[in-house]
């Protein structure tokens, strides 16, 4: 009864009020009855007012009721003043909203553990080595017999299991016509009791099916699928599909909410790793090795036994690379086994975006800084006008606490607004971030809920907004001293000296995120504007497979008809299109010489695909229909150099070597201009194509299943021809099947995603941020100028110029930006050497990477300082002096 | 204030002890059944009262009810709940423990 009933007394006060009231009224009129003289009656009772304010304290929960009066009382301060108030609280809740979202990201990619059993116990193996240029390397990919070895070695006291990387696959329930994509992993049959999860329906993958490999022609789809595809029918499990020429049976559906080990992809399709094509290549690196670790475990005797083994294993399989440059393979050898934490799970989008999220992270926990100082001082600036109002609380006895509380209330309101309606900009961001990690043909699928962390995140951080930006004016208010304040003239300048710290505080931040911004602007410019060597501009790529593998004249039939199609400028054929992916490569010898130690890369091509690509041709000829591979080669000039030196390659052999010690002869017949071969990024590659056509050892032609369409279009925008072209290939020849159109200028773009991330998103929140600055210092100008109006008025009076004001208004601000942008310069070089491996040709120290973003805010802060110095300089001194 | 006692921590104890002898009292009543009680040795301060009563009726062990007098006006009578009696019995003999302590004391000296 007595806490509960105190808690609703405080919301029906006024009735409790008129009750107490009511019961001293009665006692009065008994007195009165009884024969009592009322005053001497009203007398011994005492103050009613001081009798009704303790009997309320003993009725309801005091401290609650204050609260509510403070409440109402901000809130209806914040109506009074709707335009500031609705200013604030925007740009709090951009603030919050923008933190959150990065929450949700980091969180969802980096943070949150995988949806299995114990997933602190969950690590991943990898190897690191310091390559001769001091540069440190780390790789996750291991092959499956070494997998097997360390599997063994790591004995009871680590599961060691097998995940392969995620890939999208085609894939079809019925005819090649019904083809469709899923995300597929390969997995240790045994992952799942180790991660101890339970089948939704049917069974899951068991030890049983990692016993031999191609024997386990069984998959498990994630629920998710199971959800979007079938529509969670329970008789899938049974059903059938093939994925190439191999037929897998549906066993199972794994639980709801586990969706692989790959943060960012979402796997829809489980395989055994038996199933992979690569178990049992001791050079195909194709997996990943997770390991589940006992607590108690020591690790490094654990580790030091599982690099031992891998390097048995490694040692063991260099003695079979002949050919290779001694140095590669110490290199090779001196890896070392490193045991990282995996709770998280493990992908390369990880890898790829932690700098950068933190990065990220950090510039827009900045701009709520900027915001709350923003905040802080129109609440401090609002803080003047109230003055009397404070210190007539305090004079009447009001206590510092309940002073600071009614301030503190009123800054919990705008973080509240601010907080919800930041929420709703983080639920609508964070997938919009999202779609901005990978390119739109291959998106990142983060389960992205809103959940207790996300709640929790939340509201800490409303928390400490509220307390940032209301302890500064709720300690002044406190400290308001009566007797000064309301004889009229409290010194303002100690106020104005806390709002020029915010001010300089603000410019500092400002200044960071302009200058961090500024450096991922223009290493996106840099990567973007990087010459490919090739035109990509109206190219398609079309990724074409046959059921049966063709000779290459069908393949050429096929080429030809695409030629036919109206709006087709040239059609040619490569293994793979540029910049794709997919890279080949091997050692070459020159003249019988030991090879060199740069690796040269490879694609094949048919004739016409330097025209296609607009490569020039600089020396010798192109390709011939007769051309076979092995035999012509051409070649690139940085591979002219690196091989030839000075000397002309046209005419010129030069030998392949592989990695199993075969060697193939090839002759140059053309020399063409550098192209881009991976990634914009790295040097240009030493390059060689070979002839689209193969012969074997008999000189005979060879089938083939995969090759890539080369198509320059005419109009405008290449993907209005996409659908058309994907119909009309099986029409040149059935069986033939397109499994992936892209644009080449979007292949290009592909590498550039994380850049594009952060120029855009930088460029956004630096935006935002000189915009809120902007608006902290004119709301702080003007403030000054309407106080230190009396001051003008009798400058003016005794004769000061207009300049002369307008100086002395501005003065004492601009020192303050120019001492925040110069902490602002120190913070950017201390930080810039994090933000370094995200950086493309592009140095911190460079003089443009400076100026641009002092030359924004001195352009923002003059910008925003010119209307209060306008009114400053437009005081009628007359009418001012009158007015006081 | 005549030269009478001030009650002190007691109040408590005689407003229980009254409610539990005579249940559905107002403020006004019970303040003079203390004093007629005491024969007028103890008196309430009038101001005093009210807080307590409404500390005590927060404590649950008195709960009050308004009535509509003949006269037309309203009065809060009191009475004693459960865990007022137990209160009661409480306080009663925490007052007699103490009280018999003086005594002794008294008789010594």
């Amino acid at each position: 009864m007595s806490w509960v009933s105190r808690v609703v007394n405080v919301f029906r006060g006024d009735r409790l009020n008129r009750e107490i009231d009511e019961e001293l009224q009665s006692h009065l009129e008994e007195a009165r009855e009884a024969g009592r003289d009322p005053a001497e009656a009203r007398d011994a009772l005492g103050s009613r007012l001081r009798l009704r304010e303790a009997s309320r304290d003993v009725r309801l929960v005091a401290w609650l009721d204050s609260l509510r009066a403070d409440a109402v009382f901000g809130w209806r301060q914040l109506l009074k003043r709707k335009l500031t108030s609705a200013v604030a609280i925007l740009s709090l809740a951009l603030g919050i909203g923008a933190c959150t979202s990065a929450f949700r990201l980091i969180d969802a990619l980096l943070l949150r553990p995988l949806p299995v059993s114990d997933p602190g116990q969950l690590y991943a193996l990898a190897r690191q080595v310091v390559d001769f240029d001091g540069k440190l390397h780390s790789s996750g990919d291991w092959a499956y017999p070494d997998f097997e070895l360390m599997r063994k070695a790591a004995g009871g006291q680590a599961e060691l299991i097998a995940v392969s990387y995620a890939d999208r696959t085609d894939l079809t329930f019925g005819s090649d016509e019904e083809m469709e994509k899923a995300y597929r992993q390969y997995v240790s049959g045994y992952m799942f009791s180790s991660f101890g999860l339970r089948p939704a329906a049917g069974r899951l993958f068991t030890a049983a099916d990692d016993a031999k490999p191609a024997a386990a022609p069984y998959a498990v789809i994630s629920y998710n699928y199971w959800a979007s595809r079938f529509g969670r029918d329970p008789r899938v499990v049974g059903r059938t599909f093939r994925i190439g020429d191999k037929l897998y049976q549906i066993v199972g559906v794994a639980p709801d909410g586990f969706t692989g080990t790959e943060p960012g992809t979402m796997i829809d399709i489980f395989l055994p790793v038996m199933m992979h094509p690569g178990v049992l290549h001791s050079d195909w690196e194709w997996m990943r090795t997770l390991a589940r670790i006992k607590p108690e475990t020591a690790m490094e005797p654990l580790r030091a036994r599982l690099d031992a083994t891998s390097r048995a294993f490694e040692e063991e399989r260099a003695k079979g690379f002949s050919g290779m440059p001694k140095e590669e393979i110490e290199l090779f050898l001196r890896q070392k086994l490193v045991i990282q934490k995996a709770g998280a799970g493990a992908s390369d989008l990880q890898d790829n975006f932690r700098v950068s999220l933190a990065v990220l992270g950090a510039l827009v926990a900045l701009v709520l800084l900027i915001a709350c100082a923003n905040v802080a001082n129109l609440m401090t600036a609002q803080a003047e006008a109230r003055a009397r109002e404070m210190a007539l609380r305090v004079s009447i006895g009001a206590g510092r606490r309940r002073l600071i509380q009614l301030v503190l209330v009123e800054s919990s309101w705008m973080a509240l607004f601010a907080a919800a309606l930041g929420a709703a900009f983080a639920w609508w961001s964070a997938p919009l971030a999202v779609g901005m990690l990978s390119p739109p043909e291959d998106p990142t699928r983060l389960f992205l809920p809103m959940d207790g962390r996300v709640l929790s995140f939340g509201l800490v951080l409303t928390v400490v907004v509220m307390l940032l930006m209301g302890c500064a004016p709720a300690l002044r208010a406190s400290a308001v001293r009566p007797a000064s304040t309301l004889k009229g003239g409290e010194n303002p300048r100690s106020r104005r000296r806390l709002m020029h710290a915010l001010i300089a505080v603000q410019a500092a931040f400002c200044f960071l995120v302009l200058f961090v911004s500024g450096l991922f602007v223009a290493t996106f410019q840099h990567l973007s504007h990087q010459p490919t060597g090739f035109s990509a501009t109206g190219v398609l790529t079309l990724e074409t497979v046959a059921s049966q593998p063709q000779l290459p004249a069908i393949w050429d039939q096929v080429t030809e008809h695409l030629r036919q199609v109206p709006g087709v400028e040239s059609v040619s054929l490569a293994s793979a299109a540029l910049m794709s992916g997919s890279s080949w490569n091997n050692f070459i010898s020159v003249n019988g010489a030991p090879p060199n130690s740069i690796l040269a890369y490879m694609l094949s091509a048919s004739p016409g695909w330097l025209d296609t690509l607009k490569i020039p041709l600089l020396e010798g000829r192109d390709f011939l229909a007769t051309d076979a591979y092995p035999g012509a080669a051409i070649v690139n000039q940085t591979f002219a150099r690196t091989y030839f030196g000075s000397q002309d390659p046209v005419g010129k052999p030069f030998v392949v070597i592989f990695g199993q010690g075969q060697q193939l002869k090839f002759q140059v017949v053309g020399l063409v201009g550098d192209v881009t071969y991976r990634d914009a990024r790295e040097p240009i590659l030493p390059q060689t194509y070979f002839p689209f056509h193969q012969i074997d050892a008999r000189g005979a032609l060879q089938p083939l299943a995969h090759g890539t369409f080369i198509v320059r279009t005419s109009g405008a925008n290449p993907m209005a021809l996409a659908s058309l072209l994907r119909r009309e290939v099986p029409r040149a020849r059935p069986g033939f099947r397109v499994s992936n159109i892209r644009t080449q200028t979007s292949i290009n773009e592909s590498h550039t995603v994380r850049e594009r991330l952060l120029a855009r998103l930088g460029l956004f929140f630096g935006l935002v941020a000189l915009l809120l600055a902007a608006v902290g210092l004119f709301g702080m100008l003007d403030y000054s100028v309407i106080q230190r109006r009396k001051e003008i008025g009798i400058r003016m009076a005794i004769g000061a110029q207009p300049g002369d004001i307008a100086w002395r208004v501005i003065a004492s601000v601009l020192t303050m930006v120019v001492a925040g942008a110069g902490v602002g310069l120190a913070l950017g070089f201390a930080v810039a050497r994090y933000v370094q491996s995200l950086l493309y040709q592009v140095k911190p120290t460079d003089l443009a990477m400076l100026a641009a973003p002092t030359v924004t805010i001195f352009a923002a802060a003059i910008l925003a300082a010119l209307p209060p110095v306008l009114r400053a300089v437009k005081i009628d001194p007359a009418q001012t002096l009158r007015s006081e | 204030m005549s030269k009478t006692e001030s009650l002190q921590g007691s109040l408590d104890l005689l407003v229980l002890k009254i409610l539990s002898r005579r249940p559905g009292l107002h403020g006004y009543a019970i303040m003079t059944a203390i004093q007629i009680l005491t024969e007028d040795v103890l008196r309430v301060e009038e101001g005093s009262l009210y807080p307590a009563l409404h500390r005590m009726e927060e404590a649950g062990w008195v709960r009050a009810r308004w009535i509509t007098k003949d006269t037309g006006r309203r009065a809060r009578l009191y009475e004693l709940t459960r865990a007022g009696q137990r209160r009661l019995a409480a306080e009663e003999s925490r007052w007699q423990a103490v009280s018999l302590a003086i005594d002794r004391v008294m008789r010594m000296a």
